[in-house]
């Protein structure tokens, strides 16, 4: 199965629909529960990013008989210092955005924590790319 | 105990999502980070925070929580109350501090 989603920078009211969906999908799918709350975190944290950061991206989701293969592409500033960006607590999430109790540092460690395979991939100016891929079976 | 119960004992406003309140409450969660909640919070879980934007309802949701209880007199936004009632998970409010209820909460779910 294959879907394509597009995600709006600044727009916090729909962030989130992506990963809503999905994990309406993943259950209909009977995925083991564990795994579906897995994905479902990653995914929800890098499409708040793509939301809480860039101008606008698009989210590209493949769904195998075994695995999950999700791939954020978003038009935006880009992360100088991918390492730094890793760890827990540094962020450079506007004012208004921690207001929001985003921006803490936690989104792409908890990405890392909730993918078997976390590729961050981004060019100063430009754009991220995140890919998360899961096995949909223990 | 349902949600139903502890509003009751712990005498909650109930905001909306009243079709939630047989909701089971498995443990309590008390943070105003998204991303804390996100990554750490049990499913079946009451969320006790002062956020009410309607991103908690994408976070209550995906995580499968019991209710959320907004402290100090907050009300929720008007399209945080709308998803509360479309996805049967219960706004509750208290005019306590978070700290308070967060106790008496803690008391009687454990009890």
């Amino acid at each position: 199965m294959y879907f394509e989603y597009e995600v709006v920078g600044g727009d916090f009211t729909n962030a989130g629909s992506t990963s809503s969906s999905v994990k309406k999908t993943l259950k209909q799918l009977n995925v083991d529960p564990v795994i579906i709350k897995r994905t479902v975190v990653a995914l929800y944290e890098a499409e708040v990013n793509i939301v809480a950061h860039a101008y606008k991206g698009k989210i590209y989701i493949n769904i195998e008989e075994d695995s999950i293969s999700i791939r954020l592409v978003d038009e935006g500033p880009g992360i100088p210092d991918i390492d730094k960006a890793m760890e827990i607590g540094f962020s450079t999430a506007s004012v208004s955005v921690r207001e929001m109790g985003f921006g803490a540092g936690m989104g792409l460690p908890n990405m890392k924590n909730n993918s078997d395979r976390l590729i961050v991939t981004s060019e100063v100016g430009k754009g991220t790319i995140i890919e998360i891929y899961n096995k949909l079976q223990q | 105990m349902k949600v139903r119960e502890l509003v009751e004992k712990a005498n909650l406003k109930v905001f909306s999502g009243e079709k939630g309140l047989d909701n089971e409450i498995s443990g309590g969660y008390t943070c105003d980070l998204l991303s804390d909640v996100m990554g750490h919070a049990e499913a079946g879980s009451i969320w006790i925070t002062l956020q009410t934007h309607k991103n908690v309802m994408a976070i209550a949701s995906l995580k499968e929580l019991a209710a959320i209880v907004l402290v100090k007199g907050y009300k929720p936004d008007d399209d945080t109350f709308l998803q509360s009632n479309k996805e049967n998970i219960p706004i509750l409010g208290t005019d306590a501090e978070t700290f308070e209820i967060s106790g008496i909460i803690y008391h009687l779910i454990t009890r």
